[in-house]
């Protein structure tokens, strides 16, 4: 039994975090953390990660914690230091990613005096995290660590807040360990790990007995743990089904696994998204029916049933009408349904899967990925094939910032693992891709991490370059420079008559020259011929590296399902065009 | 009333009234996690209650709600996720409930309508409440449907200025355990 009496509250704050396993937290300190940091100087278990501005920390502790599935650990001060972990909080929160905040706040007996640097941190970031505190008595303070930590990995994981009033951080008083720290089991959103046999008997029933069956394959496997991945392939493989992947599930199968059909949605593949508009039995595991993967709800693979596997009962029927729903954890889940499949010797229908898969065959024709590269310009689907070809063999984790780059990343990178994709898929942020990228290479110092970048987000945590080059970091950057936001441009082109409103990055920086101010490498390819030796450069240095590659600027990123179309009713190149109709309903969506 | 951004298939569900009865720890800023839950994801609130249970450190929030079974259900499973939620029970899908509301009623009465209202007030069990400035309030209890009804009478008779609790609501059958 460890219990100390007369310590400070700082120094709880650096006992609990010892106590909860932590080993890296990334912070920037102010006037209402400086007893904490002062704490934070005076040990050595835990290294501080210091960033250059909140926003990178939050996103660094998030590709921390995807890297590794480890929780991600955040420590900033009050006011604009609370406010700029708000965009991460909220993208940890939409991605579920498990975070544990900590922000100062101004001592209680200046709260809601508008003193400096103060702002209502738990009123703010209430939607936005999991649960949140604002801790007013010391004695308190470490049990509302513990639970802080099982609140934000169990169930569901997500961002939990722990604001403290820098009167509670100097005052003195007793510490609770975690075996000592009770916790009521209502508060950790008692996930149902086992799930109830009648609705898995139900779901095997109806898999065995499908014609033309797919899964739909989410993030929350990975979540759920790398075993779960491993029983989800297995499950695929032992009734030859085919399965699709989402943006956040990438890396659950193999790409080049037999079965796999790649990721579906918006900028999904053509047979995908055609085998989930005609299937007829769907297994939805660990995904959540995201308006970027499901497109107009009244044709959403309307002939088939569907079977959804979540942890959050919440995303049972939220907009998708489930007729066998199973709420646990995948890894038990995938269990259950395994014992049920052999228990009932169940076997897929051969024939029928085999006109599936014929039908399937005839999709792929279509060659949806196909682009033409030419001599000269670099084609950005080109750069992303090379970059996968020349790092494939190695531990390689590929983060993204948000936009048409991010979209090629996912179609031409090829993923085999789970956790080495860290992309911001439910919020869509940009700039979360570098500091994300030196997050998971503080988590896997040996690993080669890259974050893919467009010449757009790359500018919007561009200062993080310096805690890169500080913490001696070689994290790769590699931008496709098109001096467009080129997401909005294709927006703009296919909706609003190719008026480019603002989407033009004029004076764009030297990004080589940028890189060598900040002590970095910095390298550049113009044409096709440059390519391979830059990307072969930029893995073999040591070094933080920016890799500037110029690509063709018009290109757009296909196929893809416009807002308000069907699966069916796919773009493939800039030729086709919308239907009148359900353009004029998609353009107010977003 | 679906959430998403696309059109969604027709609606033949019905839209009906349900109050939910929210059992939550008894600590600062509950009752705007709830709230902000109803604001934030666009749903509405015709009426709400709280205060504390026999434990002290239980609070529960009644609310009248309206909308489709399906999005009662997602209702019902956002607020269980929010962490100092203990349970939530739907108390017209067990339609052995019992609900109450109060209401105070000032009334501008003069010697020629006094009878009548009195008679109403009678009729409908209003408790006439004593005060120091001695102005007429009542006090009527019941449930909402009542109270209107009480309201449409009284004011063809008098002008009335009126305050509302809201309804509360308990289940006649079962007992909720964490209460005891």
């Amino acid at each position: 039994m460890e219990m100390t009496d007369n310590v400070t509250g700082a120094e709880i704050v650096l006992k609990s975090l010892t106590e909860q396993g932590v080993e890296v937290v990334f912070g920037y300190p102010g006037g209402a953390v400086l007893p904490i940091y002062d704490s934070l100087f005076k040990q050595n278990s835990i290294r501080h990660i210091l960033v250059r501005q909140e926003a990178g920390a939050i996103h660094a502790a998030e590709g921390y914690a995807r890297s590794s599935g480890k929780i991600g650990v955040v420590l900033v001060t009050s006011g604009p230091g609370a406010t700029n972990v708000v965009t991460g909080l909220t993208d940890s929160m939409m991605d579920s990613i498990p975070i544990v905040c900590i922000t100062g706040q101004v001592p209680q007996h200046l709260i809601g005096s508008d003193a400096f640097q103060e702002c209502d941190t738990t009123g703010i970031t209430r939607p936005c995290t999991k649960h949140n505190y604002l801790v007013k008595d010391v004695n308190t303070l470490s049990s509302v660590f513990h639970e802080a930590f099982s609140i934000a990995a169990n169930g569901r994981p997500g961002p939990v807040l722990i604001d403290i009033p820098k009167d509670v951080q100097f005052a003195k008083g007793s510490y609770q360990s975690s075996k000592e720290t009770k916790i009521d089991s209502h508060r950790l959103f008692e996930p149902k790990i086992k799930a109830n046999d009648q609705n898995i008997e139900e779901a095997t029933k109806l898999i065995a007995n499908a014609k033309k069956p797919i899964f739909y394959i989410g993030g929350g496997c990975i979540n759920s743990g790398p075993k779960a991945s491993k029983l989800v392939t297995k499950f695929v493989e032992e009734t030859k089904a085919p399965a699709t992947m989402t943006l956040m599930g990438l890396g659950v199968i193999g790409a080049r696994n037999k079965y796999s059909l790649g990721m579906l949605g918006m900028h999904g593949m053509y047979e995908a998204n055609m085998a989930m508009h005609e299937c007829d039995v769907m297994v939805n595991i660990g995904a959540r029916f995201d308006d970027r993967v499901t497109g107009r709800l009244d044709a959403f693979a309307p002939n088939s049933k569907k079977i959804h596997i979540d942890i959050d009962p919440s995303n049972i029927n939220k907009t998708i009408k489930i007729d066998v729903p199973i709420i646990g954890d995948i890894e038990s889940v995938m269990n259950q349904i395994f014992s049920s499949w052999k228990n009932n010797n169940y076997k897929s229908q051969k024939e029928d899967l085999i006109k599936w898969w014929n039908k399937i065959e005839e999709w792929k024709k279509v060659d949806c990925l196909n682009y033409n590269q030419g001599e000269r310009s670099i084609k950005p689907q080109h750069a992303i094939k090379r970059l996968y070809e020349l790092t494939k063999d190695k531990k390689t984790f590929i983060t993204t910032e948000v936009g048409q780059h991010q979209m090629w990343a996912a179609q031409y990178y090829k993923f085999e693992k789970p956790n080495r994709w860290l992309t911001s898929g439910g919020l869509g942020t940009m700039g979360y891709g570098f500091p994300a990228a030196i997050g998971a290479q503080i988590a896997n110092p040996d690993s080669l991490v890259i974050d893919i970048a467009g010449d757009a987000s790359i500018l919007m945590n561009i200062q993080e370059m310096s805690t890169a080059v500080q913490h001696r970091l070689p994290v790769k950057i590699f931008i496709l420079n098109n001096e467009y936001m080129g997401m909005v441009r294709q927006w703009q082109e296919l909706l609003h008559g190719g008026r480019y409103s603002e989407s033009y990055t004029d004076s764009l920086p030297d990004f080589v020259k940028l890189a060598e101010s900040f002590k970095a490498k910095g390298l550049r390819a113009k044409n096709v011929k440059e390519l391979d030796d830059v990307i072969l450069q930029m893995i073999s240095s040591k070094e933080t590296v920016i890799a500037d590659i110029w690509v063709d600027k018009e290109e757009n990123c296909f196929p893809m399902i416009q807002s308000g179309s069907a699966h069916n009713e796919m773009l493939l190149n800039k030729y086709q065009k919308q239907d009148e109709t359900s353009a004029e309903k998609g353009k107010v969506l977003v | 009333m679906n959430k998403s951004v696309y059109d969604s298939p027709k609606q033949v569900e019905d839209i009906n009234r349900h109050i939910l009865t929210i059992l939550v720890d008894n600590e600062p800023g509950v009752l705007a996690r709830v709230v902000g839950m109803f604001s934030g994801r666009g749903y509405n609130i015709d009426s709400l209650n709280v205060a504390e249970v026999n434990n002290k450190n239980l609070s529960r929030i009644t609310i009248v709600t309206h909308g489709t079974k399906e999005v009662i259900y997602q209702i019902q499973s956002q607020l269980m996720r929010i962490v100092p939620v203990h349970s939530v029970s739907n108390l017209d899908k067990e339609d052995s409930s019992v609900e109450a509301e109060v209401a105070l009623v000032n009334m501008f009465i003069n010697e020629k309508n006094k009878k009548d209202a009195f008679q109403i007030c009678d009729l409908y069990r209003a408790r006439k409440i004593e005060n120091e400035n001695n102005t007429i309030i009542f006090e009527i209890a019941g449930t909402s449907q009542r109270i209107d009804t009480f309201i449409k009478d009284i004011s063809k008779i008098t002008d009335i200025e009126i305050v509302r609790s809201g309804p509360v609501a308990i289940s006649s059958t079962q007992k909720n355990e964490e209460e005891e």
